[in-house]
């Protein structure tokens, strides 16, 4: 058999233009890649920079904080009945912060439904958010005009569009590359493959940025997948692979830069799998206790990604209590705000739905929603 | 020219008027489509603008998203009508939606082409009726050509539409034949024509069954005096029931024609939609000349299963001759 021509093929078949035969053929490191210790401590890994900024490093900690509050403000508001559903992010903020701080404003994020994170870094405003998970309407508000794609509730089918994104910035010779934002469960859908298939074989400016947060509503992750991990998948696709510790917010940062700038380059896609864990229930729906236990809760809590930055900052002289103070007492202003702007907000107009299903309305629905009107008319 | 060349020439023409469309999928580029449709575009527009997929239905929808959020006109071909499936959760869930999830800010400019329908001997997957999977589902357009004409100028209209339009091309008439005028624009998407004036009975048919009402209303009239008069849809979504209803004031009695399942087919929603507007207009039951509720035959047996003449003026008889 010629199973040593195989992977040569496979690289010609890639249009790469980026990458050695070692590299595609090579391993993906099983163990994440890490800047931040647990205990906040530096770690010895050496390839990557901790190097950015104060101004950067003090701007990170204070969106996972934010987010953290705004999390909590979201669920309360739906224990009051004010939201009808809320998936949290509890525990994934240096998963989401850390990868979307690292990118330009020209970029796409095509995220699913648990990046709030990456919403508030992108200045959608939270009750944007909020809009809907209280059934105002599909998607949140106006996320394009911030070049992120509306929520996206069926799961990994979104892939497919950071990589039709992807293939339009190779068209308009633009260096803007597109993120999707994915979960475990994701990478068992069919979409996902043909995501990662089309972005490999077309060298795609395209990152596929999974959270493995170790949990897909009930299912664990090992039972999710046979493979070592979710990165080495990226060798069958012909792209590298990485494994990165996805509560290091450094870490993430770092990693996510380094796919960005190769897709800029023309280097083609990324897969990177941040191994993080949802502290939350999948949404407020849900109740985990039916399907796992406090002992591993319990070993996630420890290794929680904005305490273990907060000593980080605090060894390196850049933390202070004025500076926690401050964003205490923004995150309270924002949880005012969102609350403010989200408790008994009106319904919208159900015109609406007839007016935004085409460009222009047609015979047939402007019938039906005359038929509407005339129905509401009658019952007040 | 054939349809073939018509389908061909209104990609061609519409690529070089806009520079944002795209034309992809399997075998499109250096094949030029399995039926030849996009023969010749990649020497025009080199591979950028057409260019060939991995076998991927989902995904060739899927990029579409991308790629109309991103200011691009994307034209997919989908190989065959049975291969569509694949691609429905993309279509339904997020290519019909996207409009309307946005609160009408961004459309999707998207011309799914699908070579439909059967009659040519096809293997299985080859000869599907999808139609009524499309209009069902909301924010999206289906239309389906009956001549070469027709299908050029369904195409531009379909390309040029800001919203999703499902271009089903019937197959079995690919290599027929007519003049198109390509400097005259043709009718527009919801619009029906009468292509044949009668006084007895309307017959609304679509895509490759209007050919075959025609000839059957030649014969209809040769042999037992039967003044049948022909309507083709065109555009099944949105519908012109103006044009429908027209035509069935006149005559009084309606049958309608299509290949795929009579439950919950075409017929069903046209049928339900005439008896609710236009009853006292009726001078019989609306009756339905259709396939079977079967899966697609294998292609020997296609003919017998098809709806033909023979079905076609059964039905004729049947609102004629009331006992």
């Amino acid at each position: 058999m010629d199973g040593d021509l195989a992977v040569p093929a496979l690289l010609r078949l890639r249009g790469t233009k980026e990458g050695t035969l070692a590299q595609i053929s090579g391993d993906v490191e099983h163990d994440p890649i890490a800047l931040i210790k647990p205990d906040g401590t530096p770690t010895a890994e050496d390839r990557y920079s901790r190097d950015l900024p104060d101004e950067t490093l003090r701007w990170m900690y204070e969106f996972m904080v934010i987010t953290r509050e705004l999390d909590g403000e979201f669920i309360n508001l739906q224990r009051q009945g004010e939201l009808a559903l809320y998936p949290s992010c509890l525990g994934q903020e240096a998963a989401q912060i850390g990868a979307a701080a690292c990118l330009r404003k020209t970029d796409w994020l095509f995220p699913q439904y648990r990046e709030l994170g990456v919403f508030l870094l992108r200045g959608i405003p939270p009750s944007h958010v909020g809009a809907a998970w209280r059934g105002n309407w599909h998607g949140g508000l106006e996320f394009t005009s911030k070049r992120c794609a509306p929520m996206s509730i069926p799961i990994g089918t979104h892939a497919l569009h950071a990589v039709g994104s992807a293939m339009a910035s190779q068209r308009l010779n633009d260096d803007a590359v597109s993120v999707a934002f994915i979960g475990d469960g994701a990478t068992s859908e069919g979409d996902v493959h043909e995501a990662m298939n089309f972005a490999a074989v077309f060298a795609s400016p395209c990152i596929f940025y999974v959270q493995n947060n170790h949990w897909a509503i009930s299912l664990p992750v090992e039972k999710q997948l046979a493979a070592p991990s979710i990165a080495h998948k990226a060798l069958g696709y012909g792209m590298p692979g990485i494994r990165v510790d996805g509560n290091d917010v450094l870490a993430c940062f770092a990693v996510m830069a380094e796919a960005a700038d190769r897709a800029r380059r023309g280097g083609g896609p990324t897969l990177i799998e941040a191994v993080t864990y949802r502290m939350g229930a999948h949404t407020t729906s849900d109740d985990p206790t039916r399907y796992r236990g406090h002992d591993e809760l319990d070993r996630w809590a420890r290794l929680d990604p904005i305490s273990r930055y907060r000593t980080y900052l605090q060894n390196q002289g850049i933390w202070s209590e004025r500076f926690e103070e401050r964003i205490a007492a923004r995150s309270k202003r924002l949880r005012t705000e969102l609350r403010d702007a989200v408790f008994g907000a009106p319904d919208g107009d159900v015109t609406e739905v007839f007016d935004t299903v085409y460009a222009e309305i047609t015979p047939t629905l402007t019938k039906q929603r005359n038929q509407l009107v005339a129905e509401l008319a009658e019952d007040v | 020219m054939t349809m073939v060349e018509a389908i061909n020439k209104g990609l061609h023409d519409a690529m070089s008027d806009d520079e944002r469309i795209l034309v992809f999928g399997e075998d499109v580029s250096t094949q030029g489509g399995v039926f030849r449709v996009t023969d010749g575009l990649l020497k025009a527009f080199g591979e950028d603008r057409c260019f060939d997929t991995p076998v991927a239905e989902s995904a060739i929808i899927g990029i579409c998203v991308g790629l109309a959020l991103r200011g691009f006109v994307p034209v997919p071909e989908i190989q065959f009508d049975g291969f569509a499936y694949p691609a429905f959760d993309q279509i339904v869930s997020h290519v019909a939606k996207y409009r309307l999830r946005t609160r009408g800010q961004i459309g999707m400019p998207v011309t799914v082409r699908i070579p439909s329908f059967g009659g040519i001997g096809a293997a299985e997957h080859h000869s599907e009726s999808t139609e009524t999977y499309w209009i069902h589902t909301a924010g999206l357009k289906v239309v389906t050509p009956s001549t070469p004409s027709d299908a050029y100028w369904l195409l531009r209209h379909a390309i040029a539409d800001p919203d999703p339009v499902i271009y089903l091309e019937p197959k079995r008439r690919y290599w027929g034949r007519d003049v198109v005028n390509t400097s005259e624009v043709g009718p527009p998407i919801g619009r029906a024509g009468v292509c044949r004036a009668g006084d007895d009975v309307t017959v609304l048919t679509y895509g490759g069954l209007v050919d075959t009402a025609l000839s059957t209303s030649e014969l209809a009239a040769d042999q037992n005096g039967w003044s049948l008069e022909v309507v083709d849809l065109r555009s099944l979504s949105p519908l012109d029931f103006d044009t429908v209803a027209e035509s069935v004031r006149k005559t009084g009695r309606c049958v309608i024609m299509h290949e795929g399942a009579r439950t919950m087919g075409f017929g069903a929603e046209l049928a339900a939609r005439i008896q609710e507007e236009l009853f006292y207009e009726l001078e019989a039951p609306v009756l339905r000349a259709t396939g079977f509720d079967t899966p697609y035959p294998p292609a020997r047996l296609e003919k017998l299963w098809l709806p033909g003449p023979d079905r076609l003026l059964d039905c004729v008889q049947g609102v004629m001759e009331l006992p």
